[in-house]
């Protein structure tokens, strides 16, 4: 355990460094009230409790949470809009959804309290980020019906911080109004704050010579490479919340300066890592879904929520003082996940051995195919101009080299094949990047 | 003294070769010299043109991945062991080579043979001092 930084403060002590023992009697307590008003409230949540045949009552421990059934984003789409709601409209002070990529979006809903709440979250991780209440809060987030923008801009106005809520796009007049206004918190997703550092390399401005001192990037997965990236470039030191807007939206967990995973704010959420396949709890440690359980929410109580985010909890003392269990960075979604001969692989890691070559971004494909009774990962890799080479020797060792590393990384081989530019599908949006010719 | 060549990266499907000379033809591009160095999934094939900068275009906007480098073109004896000697003078000075190929025309009689060493410039300098030609580019591309 490394030992704590003088810059580390908490926000909540009492409740951010409860002991354990204290942490889950509260937990235990707080779940118990949630069930009972899920089940009176939420004809869903009743159903699905009454098909299974059991009752509030029956959950006695935080291991009896494992009793009761998953709740999925198609629960919440057949429930839309306001189906999943615990208090009558009235109660309701805010309204925000989620972006509908495919169907109907989904719609949250928060009381007077819940946004007290979740203000108090964010300024949790805020401040465990480093923001002060001297800090000028850039927040490069698009508000409206996302969650992220307004989460942390309550966060921030808690903590006393000054916030410019800039929202998102205009980049020439966002570093404008970094440079003039000083902003020192720049608060976007990790690939904007690449965007951001890219502009102001082509118009000569040397990011470390604003006032920049830290970023809170979310909304997106990222890698380590990036956040090294991020902070070199920009010169400052890049944090990572998580939050989801079916569970609350930012402030679920968040990273302390130690940088050693988020701190999922334990006294209003209850984390479990299943095993996607089965559903099934696996033992600490474990690399799973992230299953989630609000224990505090009003308007929208959420019971063991299928995140589909896979990762890895971390219940070690962390050395910030917080006894909070802490999230590894999200390693990708369990939707994505292919198992290739037992071996659990995912696309993100396919892209960041690829994205490691200098200049090389390039466009990319697995197909996953069985011959016999083994299945074969195959990466196709759409050649450019800078893993081109006219030798025949270096080609090779460029394929070879790209092989040995995700052999390294996955643990499992795959074949590399270069194909022509433009020859892998470019979709809207979202790549499909896996192509699974197995049956079922 | 070197040459420019212009190599591309070819998958190993059907059409592809005919695609690259078709719209070379359609533009106008004359191909003097080719070495096609394939694997089971991909090929490199390098061209020597008489326009290279019209196909290195041409070919883009096609699709394909294209790109220039240099060679050295060297007027070789065309007899027994003519090879053989120019290589012999090549080793004498610790120059290797990467690939070669043969030139389609003949120069004075003699074979025109493409190299690509690891060192360009010792390979001129050993070739020259040996009192073996080597051939500048507008002579190569208007052969």
């Amino acid at each position: 355990m490394t030992q704590p930084k003088p810059t580390d403060r908490i926000w909540d002590a009492q409740n951010e460094c409860m002991p354990r023992e204290q942490l889950e009697q509260l937990q235990l307590q707080r779940l118990q009230q949630t069930l009972h008003r899920a089940n009176e409230k939420v004809p869903c949540y009743k159903n699905k409790f009454s098909a299974l045949n059991i009752s509030p009552n029956d959950i006695n421990s935080l291991e009896d949470l494992q009793k009761l059934p998953f709740t999925t984003k198609e629960d919440l789409r057949l429930n839309y809009p306001y189906g999943m709601f615990a208090v009558p409209l009235r109660d309701v002070v805010r309204i925000h959804s989620s972006s509908g990529t495919t169907g109907k979006p989904t719609v949250v809903g928060y009381t007077r309290n819940d946004l007290k709440i979740w203000t108090q979250l964010a300024a949790r991780f805020m401040t465990a980020a480093g923001v002060t209440p001297d800090d000028i809060v850039h927040i490069a987030f698009g508000y409206g019906l996302f969650t992220g923008a307004f989460g942390l801009h309550y966060g921030a106005e808690e903590i006393g911080a000054s916030v410019i809520p800039i929202s998102s796009g205009n980049t020439n007049k966002q570093i404008m109004i970094m440079q003039d206004y000083r902003s020192s918190a720049l608060v976007c997703t990790p690939s904007y704050a690449m965007t951001l550092a890219d502009r102001m390399e082509k118009q000569g401005i040397d990011p470390h010579t604003l006032s920049l001192k830290v970023g809170l990037f979310g909304g997106e997965p990222w890698s380590e490479e990036m956040r090294r990236e991020i902070e070199s470039r920009l010169g400052i030191i890049a944090t990572d919340n998580y939050g989801l807007s079916e569970v609350m939206g930012p402030g679920v967990a968040g990273e302390c300066q130690h940088k050693c995973g988020m701190h999922i704010f334990e006294d209003h959420f209850i984390p479990e890592i299943i095993d996607p396949e089965t559903g099934v709890v696996l033992p600490r440690g474990s690399v799973g879904e992230l299953v989630l359980t609000s224990i505090t929410k009003e308007a929208f109580p959420i019971i063991r929520y299928r995140t589909r985010d896979i990762t890895q909890l971390d219940y070690a003392p962390c050395a910030c003082g917080r006894s909070h269990v802490r999230m590894l960075k999200t390693m990708g979604r369990s939707d994505d996940m292919l198992i290739i001969k037992g071996v659990n692989v995912f696309p993100t890691q396919i892209e960041e051995v690829l994205f490691q070559e200098d200049g090389c971004e390039p466009h990319y494909q697995l197909i996953v195919e069985r011959s016999g009774t083994m299945d074969t990962l195959e990466v196709q890799v759409e050649v450019n101009e800078h893993i081109f080479f006219d030798e025949m020797r270096k080609q090779r060792a460029f394929v070879e080299k790209l092989e040995k590393r995700l052999l390294s990384v996955l643990g499992v081989g795959a074949k590399v094949k270069l194909v022509e530019p433009s020859t892998i599908t470019r979709h809207e949006g979202k790549a499909k990047r896996v192509i699974d010719k197995r049956n079922g | 003294m070197t040459i420019e060549q212009i190599s591309i990266f070819i998958e190993n499907k059907s059409g592809r070769l005919a695609e690259v000379a078709q719209s070379l033809g359609d533009n106008g591009v004359n191909i003097h010299a080719l070495s096609l160095a394939d694997t089971s999934d991909f090929g490199i094939l390098r061209l020597i043109v008489d326009k290279t900068d019209l196909a290195n275009d041409t070919l883009k906007k096609h699709g394909f991945t294209v790109s220039k480098t240099t060679v050295v073109a060297v007027e070789v004896p065309d007899h027994p062991s003519g090879l053989a000697g120019i290589l012999n003078i090549l080793d004498s000075g610790k120059v290797n080579v990467e690939y070669m190929y043969a030139f389609v025309e003949r120069c004075r009689g003699n074979a025109v043979i493409i190299f690509r060493f690891d060192d360009h410039d010792a390979a001129i300098d050993i070739l020259l001092k040996n009192n073996v030609n080597v051939l500048q580019g507008e002579r190569v591309y208007n052969m």
